[in-house]
């Protein structure tokens, strides 16, 4: 155990210097000079010049990477160019939105996914299964942004739930954040839902076909038993890897449908920075994604091995 | 009696329609898709105008027959880039395995592990947007997950009888990996590209609403939706009659990889 936990710490490590490093390079090596951008074009030589110490552009790229490199790791990732202030400061406000509405959605789907797989699989071939088949294959197809725009036309602007583009952010008024957010947060989960209903209907239906489920049900458990305590244990497996390529994905669904709803969170900065040219912010962004993309892996990684333990004895 | 394969007929059906009319948008569109018309401005669903007009007065039919094509032309260069480089990486780390396998996998992993829409984020804001830029973006985003499946199958060939006999009789490893292999995972291979090509439409779609996809002249479906979401409430139409669209065209190509599936898992399944 202690070896495996090394192992993936150090892989963990290794990939996000690496995103770091190609980032970092990408921005430093394609045209464009940010002092330019930032002075206009009418800047004098001496003033740009200024500007570029300023921004430590005149340092070598070896000596920029690691000093901002060394700096990252510390929480300071650079000045905005366009915002002037710390870009730590810009994420830790953006931040918590983004992971709010993440886990809103994420907390959607897992509570809406689970019970209708079961349902489905324990009425496979019924109307109703049918019925949630049709209806899954439709909303996997829809567009996420498009479903987005769906909530708003029928809720926004037909029933009036909630107002579209009016945010309130959490410390304003906490419930009116959430009913808000429940929006885009229902946008977000609904084809994820659909993926994951799908995806573990399927497994339950390998799973009960196995002989230890003729086994238990030979030895008189009843439907409900068999079900919960032997098969969804086995089928949600595959799931959670699954379940941790979905969170992922919402981060970056979110990015979109943070611009539907206008929602001030993480994704609208990075769309925003991107459009601007304000590479420290990008940067930072993207160091920060793969961060987390990187410990999810690693969460589903170690839950699939504390429920299986077959995967624990393979290494 | 064989059950026919309602999910394939259907999406076939859905598909071929759309096909017919992507095509027919690159020849002829009833009006002019860039022509304005102050007088039609925002006009709702009418015989003339059969999806309506948008904020310029232009004929919404048209733009869409316009906008398929273009996503059309995004979907298929992405899903051809991801699929030659996938393959061929996919065949040779699955069929000779080592040390090479492991080290390439890993970066796989790595950017499998990485949503590709943020992947293809970066790669627009490198290069700048446009049509051509987006292929390339995406396609690059795609390489992990095709070459994941591909060399998947080549780990499960490589040792059978058909492939030890055409070893024995002389094949070089070139020959049986593209001649006797390929053509036998096709039917995953295909059901994966149509996968892809869905994936690649919402992609596409969801990098031009953001505004970093493909550019204003041409006509897309994306940057039709995100110009609709402004008028939602005057022409709610517009946007429906464009998403109706996109469903559409993912909705059939899921169907028929679906039927795909099915048709193929009878014959891998023993």
């Amino acid at each position: 155990m202690k070896k495996y936990a090394l192992t993936k710490l150090i892989g963990m490590f290794f990939t996000i210097n690496c995103v770091a490093f190609l980032v970092f390079l990408s921005f430093a090596v394609i045209p464009g000079d940010p002092a330019l951008a930032k002075l206009g074009a009418q800047a004098t030589p001496e003033r740009l010049a200024a500007m570029r110490a300023q921004m430590g552009l005149d340092r070598p790229f070896w000596e920029r990477f690691f000093s901002w490199l060394l700096c990252a790791i510390r929480g300071d990732f650079g000045t905005s160019y366009s915002y002037g202030t710390s870009v730590s400061a810009i994420i830790a406000e953006k931040l918590p939105v983004t992971l709010l509405l993440t886990g809103m959605s994420f907390i959607i789907m897992v509570t809406c996914s689970i019970p209708i797989s079961i349902y489905t699989a324990k009425h496979e071939g019924g109307r109703i299964d049918r019925i949630i088949l049709i209806v899954n294959q439709v909303i996997m197809a829809v567009p996420p942004f498009f479903a987005g725009i769906l909530i708003t036309y029928l809720f926004g602007l037909i029933l009036h739930w909630f107002q579209p583009g009016a945010y309130v952010s959490f410390g304003q008024d906490p419930l009116k954040c959430l009913v808000y957010l429940l929006f885009p947060a229902v946008a977000i989960a609904l084809p994820k839902t659909a993926m994951t209903v799908k995806l573990l209907r399927s497994s339950l239906l390998d799973e009960a076909k196995k002989d230890y489920v003729r086994t238990a049900y030979s030895k008189g458990n009843r439907t409900n038993g068999v079900l919960y305590r032997h098969v969804l244990k086995n089928a949600i497996i595959p799931v959670i890897t699954f379940l941790g390529m979905t969170l992922t994905d919402m981060i970056a669904g979110s990015v979109i449908m943070e611009q539907v709803f206008s929602v001030p969170g993480i994704g609208r900065i990075l769309i925003s920075s991107i459009s601007s040219r304000d590479y420290p912010v990008v940067e930072a962004v993207i160091v920060l994604m793969t961060f987390i993309v990187v410990t999810v892996n690693l969460l589903c990684d170690v839950i699939c091995r504390i429920v299986d333990p077959r995967i624990r004895r393979e290494v | 009696m064989k059950k026919r394969n309602y999910n394939l007929l259907l999406g076939g059906a859905i598909t071929g329609i759309m096909m017919l009319l992507t095509l027919m948008g690159f020849f002829y569109t009833p009006f002019d898709p860039e022509k304005m018309d102050a007088a039609n401005k925002l006009s709702g669903i009418s015989l003339t105008h059969i999806m309506g007009c948008d904020n310029f007065g232009r004929d919404i039919f048209s733009r869409v027959l316009k906008g398929c094509g273009t996503t059309f032309t995004v979907a298929c260069g992405t899903v051809l880039i991801g699929t030659v480089f996938g393959t061929l990486i996919g065949a040779f780390t699955g069929y000779f395995g080592g040390i090479v396998d492991e080290v390439l996998m890993r970066i796989m992993d790595a950017l499998f592990a990485f949503p590709s829409l943020l992947l293809a984020l970066v790669f627009v804001s490198l290069f700048g947007s446009g049509k051509y830029h987006v292929i390339i973006a995406l396609g690059i985003a795609f390489v992990p997950s095709f070459s994941r499946i591909v060399r998947g199958e080549y780990m499960r060939c490589r040792d059978l009888d058909y492939v030890k006999s055409a070893r024995l009789s002389g094949a070089s490893h070139l020959r049986i990996m593209f001649v006797h292999i390929l053509p036998n995972i096709f039917t995953v291979l295909l059901s994966s590209i149509m996968i892809g090509f869905n994936n690649a439409v919402l992609a596409e779609a969801g990098l031009t609403y953001l505004g970093i996809g493909v550019k204003p002249p041409d006509a897309s479906l994306g940057e039709m939706l995100s110009s609709a979401q402004t008028y939602l409430f005057s022409a709610p139409w517009y946007a429906l009659c464009t998403g109706g669209t996109m469903i559409l065209m993912i909705l059939g190509f899921s169907l028929m990889s679906e039927g795909l599936k099915k048709n193929g898992g009878g014959r891998y399944a023993s």
